[in-house]
């Protein structure tokens, strides 16, 4: 068996300290999901609207959002709001910040998407059995809203769990920095570290994501 | 003659500036089997529409025993309850069982015991031969068994007239037939119909009046031996003979 460096995971707190920057990420990762689900869905059902100017309101944001690298956008909130503003975020609140737009941006146009594909004819249908519109939504659309948007959000925060690796960047001590933190440490007594402890990290995700997955595409077979 | 139940009195709808039904009017009486033919195109499925105040109408009124249908107003859900649809794309609940499909609109809008909903439910589903499907879900089902679910679904409502809208015209061929049965029995049963479709024998046999449209407008109307043996205008026996070919290689 290759020296992986394995050893330094035992070494003092280290463990805790992997799992402590593991939870700084998911911690960005569930407030920015728990505000950007409400957010998005607001978002969405305005996207749908058909008052031009709300939707061209919503649809360059919705753009502007999409083209940013998530990196860039984490850079101006971060750096640039003190030179703009004169306000000092700390790392963690311009991260919440901007998972949040981004999450709220990729969740409104989950639900745009799923609310347009249903068939015009599920609502005739609907009301010509005698429905009412809150009715034909409560009862015929928005449960059909909500079987095609799950799985897609429960990707979506997988995926803004993944990308919260970013925030290392700005200063947010999360799983990545303390792995980069604990090898930088160990160089001269375990130059193997690297390996080690990265596996960790990827198992780390790994373990955090999968069952996501999985909930995903179980969501997605029994309503697909 | 039997009572008035559906009035149409000079019915005109366009969409934007295009003119899709002119100055139309019908009346149907209770009981009474229409079907309505015509070529694509010429409001055949927005007349039906209109009955059921799916689209706003520029002029004119539809009166369904006396009481107006108006796309938009507040009556209008109790008026639909009297008015069953079935649509040529079936349109049943994805998300709902066969009997949910059935039991959703006496449940939740006539507010009728749940028991006495599915035992009514099931009886016509199994006067369609559907009764060993109501726990599965539409997709589980043929073409032709979900339309017939469709059927019972617009029938649980206990409506007093029924619109089809070429119920028959997604489906494949073989089944065909099971659907056009089911409707034969609503006609004998004395329900009052408007039939839509392009199945020429099957409306010989059900109806007691054809309509023919073309152009938004009833170019010629007439009991069914009369309508299909001798069309009296040029138009409808041109539309008739769309469905017969001449031979094109000369025979000896
Ligand atoms: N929502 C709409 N917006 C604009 N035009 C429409 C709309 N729906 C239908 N039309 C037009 O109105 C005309 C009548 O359409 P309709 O669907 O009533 O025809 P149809 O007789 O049912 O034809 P088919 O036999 O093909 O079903 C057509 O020219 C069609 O293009
Ligand atoms: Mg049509």
């Amino acid at each position: 068996m290759p020296d992986l460096g394995l050893e330094v995971l035992f070494k003092g707190k280290n463990m805790l300290r992997l799992l402590g920057g593991l939870w700084a990420a998911l911690e960005i990762s569930l407030i920015s999901v728990l505000l950007s689900i409400p957010l998005g869905i607001l978002l969405g059902i305005i996207m749908v609207r058909k008052e031009l100017v709300l939707r061209v309101i919503t649809r360059t944001y919705f753009e502007f959002i999409r083209i940013m690298p998530q990196l860039v956008l984490l850079f101006i909130v971060f750096f640039d709001s003190t030179k703009l503003f004169g306000i000092n975020l700390s790392g963690e609140l311009s991260s919440v910040i901007v998972f949040t737009l981004w999450g709220t941006a990729e969740m409104g146009d989950l639900v745009r998407g799923a609310i347009t594909s249903i068939p015009k004819h599920q609502y005739e249908s609907s009301l010509a059995l005698g429905l009412n519109n809150a009715q034909t939504y409560f009862y015929v659309i928005i449960p059909q809203t909500v079987r095609r948007l799950l799985p897609l959000s429960v990707n979506l925060i997988t995926r803004m769990i993944k990308t919260t690796s970013l925030v290392l960047l700005i200063g947010v001590v999360e799983v990545t920095k303390v792995a980069q933190q604990i090898i930088e440490a160990n160089r001269t007594s375990s130059p193997n570290a690297a390996f080690g402890v990265y596996l960790t990290v990827f198992m780390m995700y790994f373990l955090t994501c999968w069952p996501l997955s999985i909930l995903a595409s179980r969501l997605e077979k029994k309503w697909g | 003659m039997a009572e008035k139940l559906l009035m149409i009195e000079h019915l005109n709808k366009s969409y934007d500036d295009l003119c899709v039904i002119k100055d139309m009017s019908l009346t149907v009486h209770k009981g009474e089997v229409v079907v309505v033919i015509g070529p694509s195109g010429c409001g055949k499925s927005t007349l039906l529409r209109c009955i059921n105040g799916l689209e706003p109408v520029q002029g004119g009124r539809i009166c369904l025993s006396g009481r107006e249908i108006k796309h938009g107003s507040r009556d209008l859900p109790m008026l639909r309850q009297k008015i069953g649809m079935v649509f040529q794309s079936y349109e049943l609940f994805p998300h709902l069982s066969i009997i949910d499909n059935i039991t959703l609109a006496p449940l939740k809008v006539q507010k009728r015991k749940k028991e006495e909903v599915e035992e009514e439910a099931l009886s016509l589903l199994d006067r369609v031969g559907l009764k060993d499907k109501a726990r599965q879900y539409p997709r589980q089902l043929s073409g032709g068994q979900k339309q017939r679910a469709a059927i019972v679904r617009a029938l649980c409502m206990h409506p007093e007239v029924m619109l089809f809208d070429e119920v028959t015209a997604a489906l494949d061929p073989e089944m065909v037939r099971e659907v056009l049965d089911v409707m034969l029995r609503l006609a004998q049963q004395g329900r009052t119909m408007i039939i839509v479709t392009h199945e020429m024998q099957f409306a010989k046999a059900v109806a007691d009046r054809v309509i023919f449209v073309d152009n938004g407008e009833i170019i010629e109307e007439g009991k069914p031996a009369e309508f299909f043996k001798a069309p009296k205008t040029k138009r409808a026996a041109r539309f008739l003979n769309i469905f017969e070919f001449s031979p094109v290689k000369a025979q000896n």
